[in-house]
């Protein structure tokens, strides 16, 4: 497999995502922080080849978000996504 | 969407094996009883978790094959991975009666549902059919007239999933409009070589760009890519192309 489309999608994250957050994470728009579009989070390319997951903007290929286990610890690194925006009556049914 | 609440943090239920069926040589569809099964919509997929008696633990994601149904059961189709850690045990190891661990159902992005009456392509690579199958399924329980085209890329005719419900499904009023492509060996007279899909088949075999069709493109990443590109190149909107790519392993992870 060629390094270069060594990717899934967004999607392949939403199970260890949906454990942080109380919404099904896949149908929010996310901003990316180096190139400002904005693209459902589904749509993001997904590196899972590595000790946690990356997710990288689809357009300009910058990191989203990381997911890290580190010994015991989940680590959430999100400064590559300036906001995430989701409907709010999804929000509404998910009880938050 | 009834019956399809939106959980919040997903936890893991427990699924007991009710079914097995072969699809080819090398997949297998596992019926399961899940606990508590909130319902799901076509084109979701749940994480699967097989737990060691050691303790270790390995999770996998599959696409959901059935139509949504309120009997707590779910359809999942699993493609057997010669280098595979949890495949091959899906496929050849369990019987009815074992239980794993499911968490979802996951995803509300790559999904279709009855209530859109739009025209809808489909575009599948290999074990890429199962969620759109899915759909095609609902489609049919559903009665619903949404037109549906589907283009299906096989390595060689045995390695169709769902092969004679297809082929009813396209051949009864109301049908689906189903092209096959064969990328390694075609059937006998088969009036195309083998290949991959290309600009020849999608503008013949696909939905014209002005009917503004949703199309959903599951497969290998280098599937999804090569096709999606092709799509945009007929005019195709790519705000309206949803896609979910597989592993080169065609495992999600």
């Amino acid at each position: 497999m060629n390094g270069s489309l060594n990717y899934l999608d967004g999607n392949a994250a939403a199970g260890a995502l949906n454990r942080m957050f109380s919404f099904d994470i896949t149908a929010a728009q996310g901003q990316c922080a180096h190139c400002g579009a904005t693209r459902h989070f589904a749509e993001a390319h997904l590196y899972m080849n590595c000790p946690g997951i990356v997710a990288r903007c689809a357009g300009c290929g910058h990191v989203l978000l990381r997911l890290v286990n580190a010994g015991g610890r989940m680590l959430l690194d999100l400064r590559g996504m300036n906001c995430l925006a989701l409907n709010a009556s999804e929000f509404e049914n998910s009880g938050a | 969407m009834a019956g399809t609440a939106v959980l919040g943090r997903v936890t893991w239920r427990t699924a007991k094996i009710v079914g097995l069926r072969d699809e080819t040589a090398t997949a297998r569809t596992l019926t399961l009883s899940v606990d508590d099964w909130p319902g799901h919509v076509a084109g979701q997929h749940v994480d699967v978790r097989l737990t060691a008696s050691d303790g270790y633990s390995a999770v996998r994601s599959y696409s959901i094959a059935s139509a949504p149904s309120s009997d707590g059961r779910i359809e999942l189709t699993v493609e057997r991975l010669s280098n595979g850690e949890v495949s091959p045990y899906l496929t050849q190891q369990v019987i009815v009666g074992d239980q794993l661990e499911v968490r979802g159902p996951i995803g509300r992005w790559f999904v279709w549902d009855p209530e859109q009456a739009g025209p809808v392509q489909l575009v599948a690579g290999g074990s890429g059919i199962v969620p759109l199958m899915a759909m095609i399924r609902w489609r049919a329980a559903a009665n619903s007239t949404a037109p549906f085209r589907l283009l299906y890329s096989v390595r060689q005719p045995s390695t169709v999933f769902y092969h004679d419900e297809l082929r009813a499904l396209s051949s009864q009023g109301n049908s689906v409009d189903d092209t096959y492509v064969y990328t390694r060996v075609t059937p006998k007279d088969w009036p195309r070589p083998p290949g991959r899909i290309d600009a020849e088949l999608i503008s013949r075999a696909t939905w014209p760009a002005d009917l503004r069709p949703s199309v959903y493109v599951c497969g290998p990443t280098s599937l999804v890519e090569h096709t999606t590109e092709l799509l945009i190149a007929t005019g195709q909107d790519r705000q309206k192309i949803r896609t979910e790519r597989f592993g080169a392993t065609g495992e999600r992870r």
